[in-house]
């Protein structure tokens, strides 16, 4: 590597691998975008990134082996580097041999790495928005920049899912459309932050592994659980210290009382009405709309979920604690003589179990799970007999990775994966306006599983062709990904 | 011991990879394998010592250039002169406007000297220089945005069209653009003449004034660039229809004038999504088409 011949007090440094002799400002890059000043060095930035285990953050950390079989004592078991389909560039539209077909020995076996850049027209995103704030009704659209990009699909346990992208939003509906999903796909792909607006619903702003912000507030936690399930696991803690406790939860809000867990205890009836509909004792549906509020509702004032005390079963004095389902809500009432519930500060008695739901709920994130399907001219760049690939796939003989990430493949017809967008080394993703979505694709099996299915052995290079050291840019691969080429059983499991 | 430059096979085994600093060849030659082995021989020698020779009067090849002489000695950057001469009345240009082109030209001639070629190209780096035998034509693929090249659409071109050049500029290249458009794609006789010309009609793509767009001096990026203190284009924030209409107008009415002139033959503009054609029919959009489902 050239030494800067030069540096200049405000941070230049004059670049010698040319006779151009650039000067190079800090953080920016030579006219050949080869060479950077990289905090005062001269440092070489090619874009085509090669997986390099030493670079592994704790260096000595080799992948446990899940295999089953006898451990060798071998501390690794493939080649040092692997190298990803990341700036290999596609083999796309005319169909050709992929641009680099990479063989290496692993464990007396020759492996073959068949790395390419796939287009992928059939992708998207699935998003996972850790939230019991109400997004959207189910199927309504998401928008971006006021195009629509995708729908709101199934509530699960704590989250959301959103579904993004899709052929039918890349190239079914206007140009624009078409345009504006793409982008939204490759942002989110590449770990970049996203606002999304849902018709009827909230306006958030999804980051792969970062928590969401929906309508301007940073979520911070998951609930712990249901309202109900919240009233089952605190029970205990609660009884003695509180008369009635009410976990307020869009989906189910929980009563101690009425609950089989108050019953349990034999905590008597406080004469409590709440609205909504009853599903089984202490168990209420729909007490509000869904919205940004207490536990994923509308209100902002617990109370307004309750009708009057019975005046047969409550008393003056009886104390009551309303919490919602993430301990980011909460409020003690007392009764007074009319039986009306007056706010008091919580006792420090109680403030230990609101902690305790609190350490209960997981950091709210939202999750990117990139999907797509590889096409025919992308697996013709495998193999001259597509259909050996697919089936190869299938028969677990060939291993595909996105950036050296685990995937997993979709069970059925075709190679359709998903990969979590975290796992895969930075601005792995790049986009053609066809539009379409360019995703890293590799696929690691035996050189003679290669031969069998009529790979195109005449391009098989041997790894030390690429010259790691110059050309190709080292990155540490994800420490919790399976090594590539020592996968172990983690085929399917991953992603 | 001397720098030489990079030359080898692509792993195609097939094309020709020569780099030297910040020039990227990807060279096509078509013909007996003889005549292919002779032409890539030649590429290799021509291009060997090219950058030195264009380094040598770097100081002059930045500097605005002059209507009524060249003060350059080398061939190449003679070439370069000649190709931005014409826009040097109404506009700032240096002869960098036509680097890339005039090396294509310069790596391409060697090639057609030493060996009788069906076809070939050079392609530096979305600049290219063709050559065609009577008879023979190109199937060439339109990119919109050089930062993340993908085709968006084709042409084909004949050798009797007489277009032997190609080039593309906009802010999103490596090279900085005073205008907006993310990509002009420009049709000419030489390489060298349609490099500069997408440099012309590329910075005539703009809106001048506009909140939306980030421009930053040239010389703040790059301390020696060519182009001092004007404002470049750093990024294009959203754009109403309108403007990108606007500002697509204003770069489709200078690519007329230099069509009228006889120094392109055609422009393809891209901005935002949106594309302009000027001059030679329309890229057939079948091609698009055709690519979308892979």
């Amino acid at each position: 590597m050239p030494q800067p011949s030069e540096k200049t007090e405000d941070g230049r440094i004059r670049c010698d691998a040319c006779p151009v002799m650039c000067y190079i400002k800090p953080g920016a890059a030579g006219a050949c975008d080869r060479y950077a000043n990289h905090d005062g060095t001269l440092v070489r930035v090619d874009p085509h990134v090669v997986l390099d285990r030493t670079l592994q953050q704790g260096g000595s950390v080799v992948p446990f082996n899940r295999g089953g079989g006898d451990w060798d004592g071998k501390l690794v078991r493939g080649p040092e580097t692997f190298v990803t389909a990341i700036g290999a560039g596609t083999t796309y539209p005319d169909y050709k041999p992929a641009p680099f077909i990479v063989s290496a020995e692993v464990d007396g076996v020759d492996m073959v790495t068949v790395v390419t850049e796939g287009i992928f027209s059939y992708c998207g995103v699935k998003v996972k928005i850790d939230t019991d704030r109400h997004l959207g009704p189910e199927r309504s659209l998401v928008r971006a920049q006021g195009e629509p990009v995708g729908h709101v699909t199934t509530g699960e346990y704590g989250s959301q899912m959103l579904s993004l992208g899709g052929v039918h939003h890349l190239t079914g509906g206007s140009k624009k459309e078409g345009r504006v999903t793409c982008d939204t796909l490759l942002e989110l792909s590449n770990g970049r932050a996203v606002e999304l607006t849902i018709d009827d619903g909230a306006t958030v702003i999804v980051q792969a592994g970062r928590p969401p912000i929906v309508n301007g507030a940073a979520e911070e936690r998951m609930r712990v659980g249901c309202g109900s399930a919240t009233i089952g696991m605190f029970a205990k803690q609660w009884h003695g210290k509180v008369d009635e406790v009410v976990v307020v939860d869009d989906h189910i809000t929980g009563v101690l009382s009425e609950h089989q867990a108050g019953k349990l205890l034999g905590i008597p009836d406080t004469g409590i009405h709440m609205k909504g509909r009853r599903s089984t004792p202490g168990r209420y549906f729909q007490v509000a709309q869904p919205g940004t509020g207490w536990g994923g509702t509308d209100i902002s004032d617990p109370l307004s979920i309750l009708g009057p005390f019975d005046p047969k079963k409550a008393r003056p004095g009886l104390t009551m604690l309303m919490v919602s389902t993430t301990g980011e809500h909460f409020a003690y009432y007392v009764l007074d003589d009319e039986l009306q519930p007056v706010q008091q500060e919580l006792p420090a008695a109680l403030r230990q179990s609101i902690a305790r739901i609190e350490e209960n709920c997981e950091p709210a994130l939202c999750t990117v799970l990139f999907m797509g399907g590889a096409g025919g001219s992308l697996r013709s760049g495998v193999t001259e007999n597509p259909v050996r690939l697919t089936r190869s796939v299938k028969q677990a003989l060939t291993y595909v990775t996105c950036g050296g990430a685990p995937v997993y493949v979709w069970p059925g017809g075709g190679i359709t994966f998903m990969v979590d967008v975290t796992r895969v080394p930075e601005n792995a993703f790049g986009y053609v306006p066809t539009p379409a979505l360019v995703a890293p694709i590799e696929f690691t099996l035996r050189l003679s599983d290669y031969e069998a299915l009529e790979g195109h052995m005449d391009h098989v290079r041997p790894l030390s062709s690429l010259g790691v050291d110059a050309a190709r840019r080292p990155v540490a691969p994800y420490r919790d990904n399976p090594w590539p080429f020592a996968p172990e059983g983690a085929k399917r499991s991953h992603g | 011991m001397a720098r030489l430059p990079q030359i080898a096979l692509l792993p195609d085994g097939r094309r020709l990879h020569l780099q030297d600093g910040p020039i990227d060849l990807i060279v096509d030659a078509r013909g007996t394998a003889e005549s292919v082995r002779a032409a890539y021989e030649a590429a290799a020698r021509r291009f060997t010592g090219l950058l030195d020779e264009l380094c040598d009067e770097l100081p002059l090849l930045r500097a605005p250039a002059r209507l009524e002489s060249c003060p350059l000695q080398g061939g190449v950057a003679r070439r370069m002169h000649e190709a931005v001469a014409p826009y040097a009345a109404g506009t700032f240009i240096t002869s960098m406007a036509a680097v890339a082109g005039a090396v294509a030209e310069a790596v391409l001639a060697a090639m057609t000297a030493a060996a009788p070629l069906s076809r070939a190209y050079v392609n530096n780096g979305g600049d290219i220089a063709l050559h065609l035998a009577p008879g023979q034509g190109f199937t060439i693929g339109l990119v919109d945005r050089p930062d993340r090249p993908g085709l968006f659409g084709t042409t084909v071109l004949a050798a009797e069209d007489g277009i032997r050049g190609i080039a593309t500029s906009g802010w999103r290249g490596r090279s900085f653009s005073l205008g907006i458009a993310d990509a002009v794609t420009i049709l000419a006789a030489g390489a060298a003449d349609a490099d500069a010309a997408a440099t012309v009609v590329a910075n005539a793509v703009d809106l001048p004034g506009h909140p939306a767009i980030a421009r930053v001096p040239a010389r703040e990026l790059q301390p020696d660039s060519d182009l001092g203190d004007r404002p470049v284009t750093r990024g294009v924030g959203p754009l109403a229809p309108d403007e990108i209409d606007a500002a697509l107008a204003a770069g489709a009415a200078t690519a007329e004038t230099l069509i009228a002139r006889g120094l392109i033959r055609a422009a393809a503009l891209h901005l935002a999504g949106e594309t302009r054609t000027v001059g030679l029919g329309e890229p057939t959009s079948s091609q698009a088409k055709s690519l979308i489902h892979a």
